[in-house]
């Protein structure tokens, strides 16, 4: 059992910022074309953590076009570049999924005001 | 049939490979196993490689396993097993076989257990046969179908799904993919499940009917 834990260690990322429920980010992604390799920014409401450890996946939700469009991403991916955190959101649940019932102002996340 | 070795399924995670996609993969413990025994055509009628795997503490082993042990100058090890290869001339007696001198990422290989016991199981868990209505006054649940016609031929056939002791058996899985061998530990990681619980041994060969 150990080895695993091991084998999972070395894999795990601490450089990316820690994400929260509700929080607006950017997600640099590293995207292959042929043997070009660019960054494609995804940005939108991290609306669900699941998983620990190696495994641990968000899904980040955004509107594109008036349609609703979420990615799934491991968070010690090593396609993610990097992630900006916008603004923190004001949030009273684990998961957002009641966003993807909701358009326009109604699906918006309160922005939680860090005191300085 | 020249890759083989034993190892021992340590229990399963996930990597992440080059283009950042998640493999399943399940790391076994492989090797170092010791030559304990060489097979000839002189002195058996064929070629085969005895290979020992795992350390043991002297004191579980009994006489005649000691005896072996001290005849070839082998650490004692717990399991033994044979296996079947031409090409015996590059191994002496006594030799440590490691993972990297069989292995490499990429390669094919057939991995088999010894399946986790399921006790006596039924008819559709073991078979996977279809289950009567459960209501409407069937009356018929999961039980056996068609227990033989009439009167011909008035017996029931031999093989005839039955429920029974489901599990523990010998499998074989084929054509797994190697991720990665890792020479400092000893590890073999291969991409999808292995049969048997964690800490069982496992043979892993090259594989019979890989496509190159």
């Amino acid at each position: 059992m150990d080895v695993i834990k091991a084998l999972e260690q070395e894999q795990l990322r601490s450089d990316l910022p820690v994400l929260s429920i509700g929080d607006y980010v950017k997600v640099h992604l590293k995207v292959k074309e042929g043997s070009r390799e660019r960054i494609q920014i995804f940005e939108g409401t991290v609306i669900a953590k699941k998983g620990s450890g190696l495994k641990e996946t968000f899904t980040v939700r955004r509107l594109s076009y008036g349609v609703g469009v979420e990615r799934i991403l491991p968070v010690h991916s090593p396609k993610i570049n990097a992630i900006d955190v916008v603004r923190k959101g004001k949030i009273r649940r684990a998961k957002l999924y009641y966003l993807r019932d909701r358009v326009g102002k109604a699906a918006r996340v309160k922005e939680k005001l860090v005191s300085k | 049939m020249n890759k083989f070795i034993l190892g021992k399924k340590l229990g399963m995670t996930q990597i992440f490979d080059d283009n950042g996609t998640v493999i399943p993969v399940t790391v076994i413990q492989a090797g170092p196993c010791a030559v304990v025994q060489k097979k000839t055509i002189e002195n058996d009628g064929y070629t085969a490689l005895k290979l020992g795997f795992e350390d043991i503490p002297e004191r579980k082993l009994n006489k005649p396993e000691k005896g072996l042990y001290a005849k070839v100058k082998v650490t004692s090890r717990r399991h033994l097993k044979e296996f079947r290869t031409d090409g015996i001339d590059k191994y002496e007696v006594g030799q440590e076989i490691k993972v990297t001198d069989m292995f490499e990422s990429g390669d094919k290989i057939d991995v088999s257990g010894i399946s986790k016991g399921k006790g006596f199981q039924g008819v559709i868990r073991r078979f996977g046969t279809a289950r009567g209505p459960e209501t409407h006054g069937s009356m018929y649940h999961r039980r056996v179908g068609s227990m033989g016609a009439g009167t011909s031929p008035g017996r029931v056939f031999k093989g005839k799904r039955q429920p029974g002791h489901m599990g523990l058996d010998k499998i074989t899985v084929q054509n797994l993919n190697v991720v990665r061998v890792d020479g400092e530990r000893d590890l073999l990681l291969v991409k999808g499940a292995v049969p048997g619980p964690k800490g069982a041994l496992v043979t892993i060969r090259e594989a019979v009917k890989s496509r190159k």
